[in-house]
């Protein structure tokens, strides 16, 4: 019985490693390939590099613009992920606490726009964003909050309506306003709930591809994926290049991965099992 | 408490008026925009009835996207949520370094969309190919270069990148299964694999309500890595929904006609994802 179970597990285990080496398989091909010429990768793509050459990397990081990109990119997410956290659970606070029909009403709006495709809508938002002269990155900011607070206040709502309102009635008789009860009694409780949906945001906000292609057109002010995009519109099949550019633009997201593997785990869970 | 309407207001404000501007309003006047002829440059246009919709049913690229992007939804949604599954069940079964493990499936799902087709670009045709050279594999060689190949493509990129999301889903949902309802079927004799389907199968079926809906619509959804990976070709034969609606605004400016397409897509796809909810979730037992 024993030496079977061990049998058992080495087997399982040989199963997780053949796993883990195909979900890593893609990025090990481009760090091979992002060392070699392009001679060397006609030559053979899967061959180990001759020499650990940084010239690709160079060259992609000054054509990227790297650290502008990532500086854009860092703007728009973190800008719009503070702003949905803070407006959002507002916002479900009040749906949460005033039962009225009007509440209702707007909670349900909110809940079935998460159906609603980007393609959808795309047109005529770019076209009301002309008319307001929104078509900048500011304009991308506020339009990223609308479609963010969707998912983030039926999350929100969904913790908040188990948080008895006792404590926030005792602080009001105490002579704390609304506005006070909010920002000193629930935000503190909703601590947890706010890092999930900070987390979502900042996950959607840092890749969103579409959105900002079509309102930032002004150069200097691209977000690392655009960067990414454009990059590779000018060096096709130049694959040495490409595999450099592709390396340097996935290396924020493993840092931000390592430095948060926790809230994010559990934040993804929760954001799909709740939402 | 003392409530008042001036706080609601208040504090429903941002979202609230991001969100008539983002969605709300687009969203109607969009209804509007996909009887007419608008053509994106001129603001004015004429009321032309149902001929978008008519003239869209009769575009064949917009019918074989339509055909591409229902088979690509259902043969992904199958190959993500079965390996998910998979990969749950495997490192939920106490052996070393299951959060490594664990950690490293769910990776792809943190890159983005545009960076996940161009790396699967160079993969799927150049790596694959000397793959294919080596082990005398024609199979593996010229991918992309037909739609076979472009469909199996993105298949394989999706379920990369998006079976690791899944499987946070159902380890969760496995760990929600208390120990004592395994154990009661294994003292009145149930085998192994009797336990799995009759008690952890069922038991399971609210995460497979969340994961099939999640897949579905970000399959529906699916347009960076499209973009990045075949760009729709060769010759428009691998361009999902979300990308033909795209190209009849952006290229052919039919933009009336894009938004009639637009609004079929957000019928289709929200039938297909209620429906589904709907049937899933019958299925659900009480614990």
């Amino acid at each position: 019985m024993k030496k079977n179970q061990i049998i058992k597990k080495s087997i399982l285990f040989a199963v997780c490693i053949l796993l883990a080496f195909m979900f890593v398989f893609p990025i090990i091909i481009l760090l091979l390939n992002s060392f070699k010429s392009l001679k060397e990768i006609y030559m053979s793509v899967l061959s180990l590099p001759d020499a650990l050459n940084f010239d690709n990397y160079k060259q992609a990081f000054s054509e990227l613009d790297y650290f502008r990109s990532i500086r854009n990119s860092l703007t728009v997410t973190i800008t719009v992920t503070a702003a949905n956290v803070l407006c959002c659970s507002m916002a479900a606070w009040v749906l949460v606490r005033y039962k009225t029909r009007t509440s209702t009403i707007i909670f349900t709006a909110f809940s079935v726009a998460i159906l609603v495709p980007f393609q959808c809508v795309m047109l005529p938002l770019l076209s009301l964003m002309g008319k307001l002269h929104l078509i900048s990155m500011p304009g991308l900011m506020l339009v990223n909050l609308g479609f963010g607070s969707s998912m983030s206040i039926i999350l929100f709502h969904g913790f908040i309506k188990n948080v008895p309102a006792e404590l926030e009635e005792a602080a009001a008789i105490d002579g704390a306003g609304q506005i006070r009860v909010f920002f000193t009694i629930v935000m503190p409780l909703i601590r947890g709930i706010s890092a999930t949906v900070a987390i979502l945001c900042v996950m959607s906000l840092w890749n969103d591809y579409l959105l900002p292609s079509l309102t930032i057109n002004k150069k200097g002010l691209q977000t690392l994926p655009l960067k990414t995009f454009l990059f590779f519109g000018a060096y096709t099949k130049k694959w040495n290049l490409g595999s450099a550019a592709l390396v340097m633009a996935i290396v924020p997201v493993v840092i931000f991965y390592v430095c948060c593997q926790k809230y994010i785990v559990k934040g993804v869970t929760e954001g799909a099992v709740k939402g | 408490m003392r409530k008042s309407k001036g706080v609601f207001w208040l504090f429903l404000a941002p979202c609230l008026l991001t969100f008539l501007l983002a969605v709300v309003i687009p969203m109607l006047t969009g209804i509007y925009y996909s009887f007419t002829d608008w053509d994106g440059v001129h603001s004015n246009c004429d009321f032309v009835g149902l001929r978008n919709y008519i003239k869209v049913f009769q575009d064949s690229y917009f019918r074989n996207s339509f055909v591409f992007t229902i088979l690509f939804v259902i043969v992904s949604v199958c190959t993500v949520n079965i390996l998910a599954f998979g990969l749950a069940l495997l490192v939920t079964q106490k052996i070393a370094g299951s959060n490594l493990f664990r950690s490293i499936y769910f990776m792809p799902n943190l890159v983005g969309g545009v960076l996940v087709g161009f790396a699967w670009q160079f993969i799927v045709r150049d790596v694959f190919d000397s793959i294919g050279q080596m082990l005398h594999m024609d199979f593996l060689r010229g991918w992309l270069s037909t739609q076979m190949t472009g469909f199996w493509a993105m298949v394989i990129v999706v379920t990369w990148q998006m079976s690791g999301y899944m499987m946070l889903v159902y380890i969760a949902q496995i760990q929600n299964i208390p120990d004592n309802l395994l154990e009661a079927a294994a003292i009145d004799g149930a085998s192994g694999f009797q336990q799995f389907l009759k008690v952890k199968l069922p038991l399971m079926m609210p995460a497979f309500t969340i994961g099939l809906f999640l897949t579905m619509t970000n399959c529906f959804k699916l347009y960076d890595q499209n973009l990045t990976l075949t760009n729709g070709g060769p010759s428009k034969s691998t361009e999902m929904l979300t990308m033909n609606i795209y190209n009849t605004a952006f290229v052919t400016n039919q933009y009336g006609q894009a938004q009639a397409k637009g609004i079929i897509f957000l019928i289709v796809v929200a039938l297909i994802t209620v429906s589904q909810l709907l049937t899933t979730k019958k299925r659900e037992v009480e614990m």
